[in-house]
């Protein structure tokens, strides 16, 4: 996985709550086998004014001008905010495939959904939480051209003289600074796990099929 | 022996715990991995490039779900006419043989909609941990287990080690008094309950619902009501054991028999929160005040009552609320204030892992009425959850009550619920869906979806739009 240690960046605004992982990548895309190959769908049905179909570049499509992604100003975002519970539903983590793919390392919002929060880091991208308060501040500000610095180590967003810290768990902070190998950590327990195999399969033998 | 009372999902997770690290996460040994072929073909990717084993072959189940055809069934295979959508379908097959994972494939008569599946089968069973890379893993809470949707790269790491690096989440206890009115069913209860909460009213929480109103639902309503978890924001629900989960689970082909059943059975009967248990949070529900419900936005939060009407954004207190619902009304094209019994309708779904069993069948198929589907209904798709609920439903005559009244009688799948199938919404449609998300464009581009019951469904169908069916016998 890539690690995530400090990031500056153009911030890119997403002025809706409850974002949903239909939204973030819809269901016609996600019928490839592979990890890559999402990111020119993200946002598909807001960035674009035409239905599109797996295989379809951006160069072939209905740009929606409106949407804040395809504005000029936007453009290289590698910083997302967002509003409320951002990546609800699905579980697909095509989701955080895409978001990467796009350009975004980070997303900053007041909360995030469980699952959705999990995926990315899995993937190097940082989903940091802010009050709402701070968040309604990087919105009316983002159209001027918001920059933030990032800090994962310091656990600190800065933005110009102002910084704001964020909390973020030991574990997960430790896995996307080094860019840690999930597996290859839980592996590590291997015995640990065998042991309770035995265990478990004397107290619920009905568990096991083999 | 003496200890602190603990809650349902306590006393799973305990069972479940391999050892705690140092930074508080817990490695939980998961007890059977529910497959499909849109979430899995990265993680059987990733084992191969690094050479690495399943940890424990017999604790996966696969079966082909979300992008198989309803139509054509008997094609197999050639029936797949979305090469893409082939390629995935194929790709879990040889995936299952490569790693020796047993599967349903598609012309297997008991393939269908995972959720379905597993526990019709019997492998899904009390106590036990269940991961799926689909967030609708959380249907087989109905029996007291502990069941979670997870991204790819934990379907891999589950494959890889049998366990989920997790934290334990909070308890969110929802309590449902009295009895549902007839006619309102188990859809109802839980879009109500996500109506209150909100859709990350759960977030961070394990649901377990409890009360006199729970124990008088089967396991269908059971399944139907944790399905719709995550809808809350809640990554799992839960149901304790009771005789209804007994009595299902016998004579299962997956259940255990003879001595390690009573065994079984034992164990399985402590699977209840103790008395004085404490939860983090706690809401109470009257059952008996649940109208049926017809969701009117574009997020499963944005629900009323059959005989309510379309909220107004305008009297709206919160900017962010006020906002969402502008934006879902202009999406669904209705006005403030409109009566939700004045919504039309011009599709219909019934089917998903919401509601796709027997049960729902059977009180959709109860009314028909001797009606035929509206003229101006283009399409009303029945979509049963498993090849062997098809059966059933077949057997019990349903099928053809369906046919007669002109709905379309297909083969098992998750079909229009997500459309990544031919089964999908057409842009501006209204339709009237037993499914579980009314997401921007999630049946079909530009489609509007309103999420209600079977009966509720089926009655739009006949009706052209959505109607009480509270005393209609």
């Amino acid at each position: 996985m890539d690690a995530f240690v400090q990031l500056e960046g153009l911030v890119a605004p997403l002025d809706r709550a409850n974002v949903d992982t239909d939204q973030i990548i819809p269901k016609q895309y996600l019928k490839s086998i592979k990890r890559t190959g999402f990111g020119d769908y993200l946002f598909d049905a807001w960035r674009f004014l035409d239905q599109g179909t797996m295989g379809m570049t951006p160069n072939e499509r209905q740009i929606n001008r409106q949407f804040s992604l395809n504005q000029p100003a936007f453009q290289g975002a590698s910083i997302l905010i967002a509003r409320d519970n951002f990546g609800c539903g699905s579980s697909r983590e095509h989701a955080v495939w895409a978001l990467k793919e796009f350009g975004f390392r980070a997303v900053i919002a007041p909360s995030f959904a469980d699952i959705f929060f999990g995926n990315c880091f899995k993937n190097g991208v940082l989903p940091i939480t802010l009050p709402a308060a701070v968040i309604d501040d990087l919105f009316e500000r983002v159209d001027a051209g918001l920059t933030l610095s990032i800090d994962l180590k310091t656990q600190r967003v800065t933005d110009g003289d102002q910084a704001h810290s964020f909390e973020i768990a030991p574990a997960l902070k430790e896995k996307m600074l080094n860019g840690m190998d999930d597996i290859d950590l839980t592996l590590a327990e291997a015995n640990l796990i065998r042991d309770f195999e035995v265990g478990h399969r004397q107290r619920q033998p009905w568990l096991f099929r083999d | 022996m003496s200890s602190e009372p603990k809650t349902l999902y306590d006393k799973i997770w305990a069972a479940h715990e391999v050892g705690r690290r140092a930074d508080g996460n817990t490695l939980l040994y998961i007890d059977l991995q529910l497959l499909h072929e849109v979430t899995s073909p990265q993680a059987f990717e990733g084992l191969q490039l690094a050479d690495r084993p399943l940890w424990r072959v017999d604790a996966n189940l696969a079966t082909p779900d979300h992008n198989v055809p309803t139509a054509g069934r008997e094609l197999g295979f050639a029936g797949i006419t979305d090469e893409i959508a082939l390629e995935q379908v194929v790709t879990l097959d040889k995936n299952c043989k490569a790693f020796g994972v047993q599967q349903f494939e598609i012309l297997d008569p008991r393939q269908g909609i995972v959720h379905v599946v597993g526990p019709e089968q019997g492998a899904t069973m009390p106590g036990m941990t269940i991961v799926c890379g689909d967030s609708h893993t959380s249907t087989h809470g109905a029996f007291a287990a502990l069941a979670q949707g997870i991204g790819t790269s934990e379907v891999e790491h589950v494959m890889a080690t049998q366990c989920l690096v997790q934290n334990k989440a909070k308890n969110f206890a929802v309590n449902v008094t009295g009895a549902l009115a007839q006619g309102v069913t188990a859809k109802d209860l839980v879009l109500a309950i996500i109506g209150r909460l909100g859709t990350a009213g759960a977030t961070g929480h394990t649901i377990e619902y409890r009360g006199e109103a729970i124990r008088r639902l089967s396991m269908e309503g059971r399944m139907t009501l944790c399905n719709m978890s995550i809808e809350a924001g809640a990554r799992a629900g839960l149901v304790a054991v009771d005789d209804t989960t007994i009595a299902y689970l016998h004579g299962r082909p997956f259940a255990p028999k003879g001595e390690l059943w009573n065994k079984a059975e034992n164990y399985w009967r402590t699977l209840v929160s103790d008395e004085g248990a404490v939860f983090d949070a706690a809401i109470t529900i009257d059952a008996s005040a649940v109208a049926p419900q017809v969701s009117w936005g574009t997020s499963p939060e944005m629900v009323a009552g059959i005989d309510e009407t379309v909220p107004n954004p305008e009297t709206m207190m919160d900017a962010v609320q006020a906002e969402s619902t502008a934006l879902a009304l202009d999406y669904m094209d209705l006005q403030p204030g409109q009566r939700i019994s004045d919504i039309a309708v011009s599709r219909v779904f019934i089917g998903s892992c919401t509601n796709a069993r027997i049960e729902d069948l059977r009180a959709a198929a109860a009314q028909i009425r001797g009606g035929k589907v509206a003229d101006h209904v283009t399409e009303a798709l029945v979509v049963p959850g498993s090849g062997l609920v098809k059966a059933q439903a077949e057997a019990e005559g349903l099928a053809e009550q369906f046919m007669q009244a002109g709905f379309q009688w297909r083969s098992a799948g998750c079909s229009m619920c997500l459309g990544m199938n031919p089964d999908q919404l057409g842009e501006g449609e209204h339709c009237a869906s037993t499914s579980n998300r009314n997401f921007e464009g999630r049946q079909g581009y530009g489609g509007r979806t309103h999420l209600v019951s079977p009966a509720m469904a089926a009655a739009a169908a006949i009706h052209g739009r959505f109607i009480d069916i509270r005393g209609l016998g």
